[in-house]
Order: C-alpha cells, then sequence, then structure tokens
C-alpha cells in the first residue's frame, strides 16, 4: 500500500513525513519524528502512556491512525517544558514525588495539562475523575493527584499575581 | 499491533463518503472515533481494504434542540455530549450516561455515533437510544430513511444498517420526569457488567409514563415492555418496584464471559436496576 504525505504541526513545529494509512500516530511520532516522549505501554487504549493533545483533546496515540491526524496540532511532553525549564507541572511531578519508574509520567502530564485548561481550579474528586484514563503501576496515585492541585494552585496564584 | 494495510480516504460530504462505500462494497468501512474499530483492525477482526474518515464532514456534527426535539449529529463525541450545556438540561440522562463510558480521552474521540452504529452490546448508547424511544437517520445510495432504535438491533454487530448506509444522526424528544442510568463496571474503561437506564413521570402518586432499558445484558440492548407496564399506573410503591425489576431482570438474557457467570451478571442486573428505579422515581 502506497505511502501518504503526513503534515502535522508538532509542537509548534511544522513537520511532514511519509507514512503508510495503517501506522498509528504513536509509531509515526517516536519512529518516524523522533518524539519519544509518548511511551508505548499496553498499546490497546487502556493505560494512557501515549497520551498527547490533539487539536486541544487528550487523545491516546496508539489508537488514532496518523492519517487521521494529518494536519492536526499536536502538542506531547516535549513541548510543555524542557530540562532547562521545567513545566509547572513537571515541576511539582518532581517536588510532590508524583512519579517512581516515569514511564506513565509524560502520559500523566499531558492529560494533566489539558484537564487544566478545562478546569483550571479541580478538586480532588475533579481530578481523579479527569486522570481516569491514565493508568500508573508505581505511585498509588495519590502524589500524582497531589502534584496536580499543588501544579493547579501555582498556576493559579500565578495568574492572580500577573492581574 | 499494527492492523492490515488499507487505503484511506476523507471526504468532505455524506453523499462522497456513501460513494467512497458503494464503489468498494464491503471491502470498505466508515470510521467515526476509531476507538470500537481500530482495535478490531489490529486483532484483525475487522476486514477491510478501504477506511472511510468521517471527520471532515460538517453535515454530522452538532446538537440541534428545537422544542421537544433533539438531534444529534452522529460525529458528535461523548465529551461534546459532556460538554453542552442546553442538552443537560433537556436531557440530563444523556450527559449522566456519556460520563459512564470509557475514560477520557476516549471520550474526546468516540462518537455518539460510532457507539450506536458498530452493534457492540458492551455499549452504553444503544440502550439509552432504547429508552428514549430515539430513531436513527441512515443515509444512503438511494437516499435517506429513518429506523428507530428499537427496531436496529438484530443480533450482536448486526443491525438493520445496510453495508453502503451511514447513520447520520439521532433524534429522539426531550424526556420529562426523573431519570438515571446506573452501570456497574470492573473497572473505569470497561463496559457494563450490567447497566439500566430508567425514565419516571409522576401525576400525583400515579407514574403516569415510565421506560426502562438495559446495557449488555444481552446480544442487543433491551427495552423491558413488561416492567414498563408494570409500572404505569401503579403508586410507584415498593410492590411496584418489586415486581418490575423481576420483570426486568427477566429479560435480561446474559452470556457468561470474562465478567462473570450468568446468575452473577442477572444479580448485578437486579441491582442496577433497582438503583435506577429508585433513583429516578426520587428524582420524579
Amino acid at each position: 500500500m502506497s505511502k501518504m504525505h503526513i503534515k502535522l504541526k508538532v509542537n509548534g513545529e511544522e513537520v511532514e513525513t511519509l507514512a503508510e494509512p495503517r501506522e498509528l500516530l504513536i509509531h509515526v511520532l517516536r519512529e518516524r519524528l523522533d518524539i519519544t516522549g509518548p511511551h508505548i505501554g499496553c498499546e490497546t487504549s487502556h493505560c494512557g502512556a501515549c497520551t498527547i493533545d490533539m487539536d486541544g483533546k487528550s487523545v491516546k496515540s496508539c489508537t488514532v491512525f496518523a492519517a487521521q491526524a494529518n494536519g492536526a496540532d499536536i502538542t506531547t511532553i516535549e513541548g510543555l517544558g524542557n530540562p532547562d525549564g521545567l513545566h509547572v507541572l513537571q515541576e511539582m511531578f518532581k517536588e510532590h514525588h508524583g512519579l517512581q519508574c516515569g514511564f506513565c509520567t509524560p502520559g500523566m502530564i499531558t492529560r494533566a495539562h489539558r484537564l487544566l485548561q478545562e478546569n483550571p481550579d479541580p478538586t480532588e474528586e475533579e481530578v481523579r475523575f479527569g486522570m481516569a484514563g491514565n493508568l500508573c503501576r508505581c505511585t498509588g496515585y495519590q502524589n500524582i493527584v497531589k502534584s496536580i492541585l499543588a501544579a493547579a494552585a501555582e498556576l493559579n496564584s500565578a495568574k492572580e499575581a500577573a492581574q | 499491533m499494527i492492523p492490515a494495510a488499507f487505503e484511506y480516504h476523507r471526504p468532505d460530504s455524506i453523499d462522497d463518503a456513501i460513494k467512497i462505500i458503494t464503489e468498494h462494497g464491503d471491502e470498505a468501512r466508515v470510521i467515526a472515533g476509531g476507538h470500537s474499530l481500530i482495535p478490531m483492525m489490529k486483532l484483525r477482526m475487522a476486514d477491510l481494504s478501504h477506511l472511510v474518515d468521517l471527520q471532515q464532514i460538517s453535515e454530522l456534527k452538532g446538537i440541534i434542540i428545537e422544542g421537544q426535539s433533539v438531534t444529534i449529529g452522529a460525529m458528535t463525541t461523548q465529551h461534546e455530549l459532556i460538554a453542552h450545556e442546553e442538552l443537560a438540561k433537556v436531557a440530563p440522562i444523556m450527559t449522566e450516561a456519556a460520563l459512564q463510558i470509557a475514560d477520557p480521552q476516549v471520550r474526546y474521540m468516540g462518537t455518539i455515533g460510532g457507539n450506536v452504529a458498530n452493534g457492540d452490546p458492551g455499549n452504553d448508547m444503544p440502550g439509552l437510544m432504547q429508552l428514549l424511544h430515539a430513531s436513527y437517520t441512515l443515509a444512503g445510495p438511494n437516499g435517506t430513511r429513518t429506523v428507530q432504535a428499537r427496531d436496529f438491533y438484530e443480533a450482536a454487530y448486526f443491525t438493520a444498517r445496510e453495508e453502503e448506509e451511514i447513520l447520520t444522526s439521532i433524534t429522539f424528544n426531550s424526556p420529562v420526569g426523573g431519570y438515571a442510568y446506573e452501570k456497574q463496571k470492573r473497572k473505569i474503561g470497561d463496559y457494563a457488567t450490567a447497566a439500566a437506564g430508567v425514565l419516571i413521570t409522576k401525576d400525583g402518586g400515579t407514574c403516569s409514563h415510565a421506560s426502562i432499558a438495559l446495557t449488555n445484558l444481552a446480544d442487543t440492548p433491551i427495552y423491558c415492555e413488561e416492567a414498563v407496564s408494570i409500572l404505569t399506573g401503579s403508586d410507584l410503591g415498593a410492590g411496584a418496584i418489586e415486581a418490575a425489576t423481576m420483570a426486568a431482570v427477566n429479560a435480561s438474557d446474559p452470556g457468561e464471559d470474562n465478567r462473570g457467570p450468568i446468575e452473577f451478571k442477572k444479580h448485578a442486573a437486579k441491582v442496577v436496576i433497582r438503583r435506577a428505579l429508585e433513583r429516578a422515581i426520587e428524582r420524579a
């Protein structure tokens, strides 16, 4: 089957690659575009390790064909922060021990980022409900929830200070 | 897991989509959110060589509320259903049920059209459509037709939709009175072990209208006629609730699977039906 041109905006940068229609978005990101932040955990849309932000939606990139994503605006963990300038969520995950092995973390943070865009001041229950599509096998979730609530508080006080 | 190769199409009108499907016959399948179809393609349980992506077709999107009538475009996502404030006012059971489907990421992609059309007995919306007495609009090479949701489901994955047809929208009248959708599941993201929807309207102390439907308790969603006739005209007291619950359980026909043996499923059914009845009556 012939390859198709896939054009994406990834972390603010226009990129183009050739891929077969049957290639999953996670594989194209990781193997053709060298964006290895989103991880492959279960590859069956259960674990959320491959979560990316696509046109303002949290999406499990193992259950989207790159062809479907053609033209989309994508943000991955690489687009949120970097070692020289961590995103507030990354800071708070570090601060509150929101990770142990770190495998689920890129998906967790990318999902939490969208959750806070939609609900900047969530309750603990709303965080748990909003994060229900991401699995972590190390932390027991408590510290992940704490980290996200702390990031929300941090972002809100920064917003208030700016006003 | 990588599916078998296929050719990808992204038409921007219903007519163009139908042309592609008609040209390729049973080699073609439409994809909405893809969260049922892609897993099946990975497992090679869905066999196709032309994938027709409906995402670009604006006619398939949006929610229209006109008086009593609610029409929802097939490509409306569960996330959009949940976020729609007016829908939450006129049909809060839709919001309540959609919040119990899968997980946040799946709800951003999963659509109401895909949920009702693919015929998976585990999907929640088909049961809800029985409850609301909804109708589906199907577009095909010979124009459009309407099918009642209660006549749509024939067996697991077999529906009244013809191969070259696309389900374009669903329509129902906004329900009045009390409502509840109760779902028992093993974990977030799983299909129901048992789920039940109930609508109740009261006139003084008497039930003037009732509806009960079940999800994942047979090969198809179930509208419980006998339970409805027990409730209608009753005082909605303990006796009526018990009799209606038993009638609804008796209308179920669950199979044994990894969610449990038949006896357990019937037990779970009884629990969710009773809870849904009590909650709907309380809200009526």
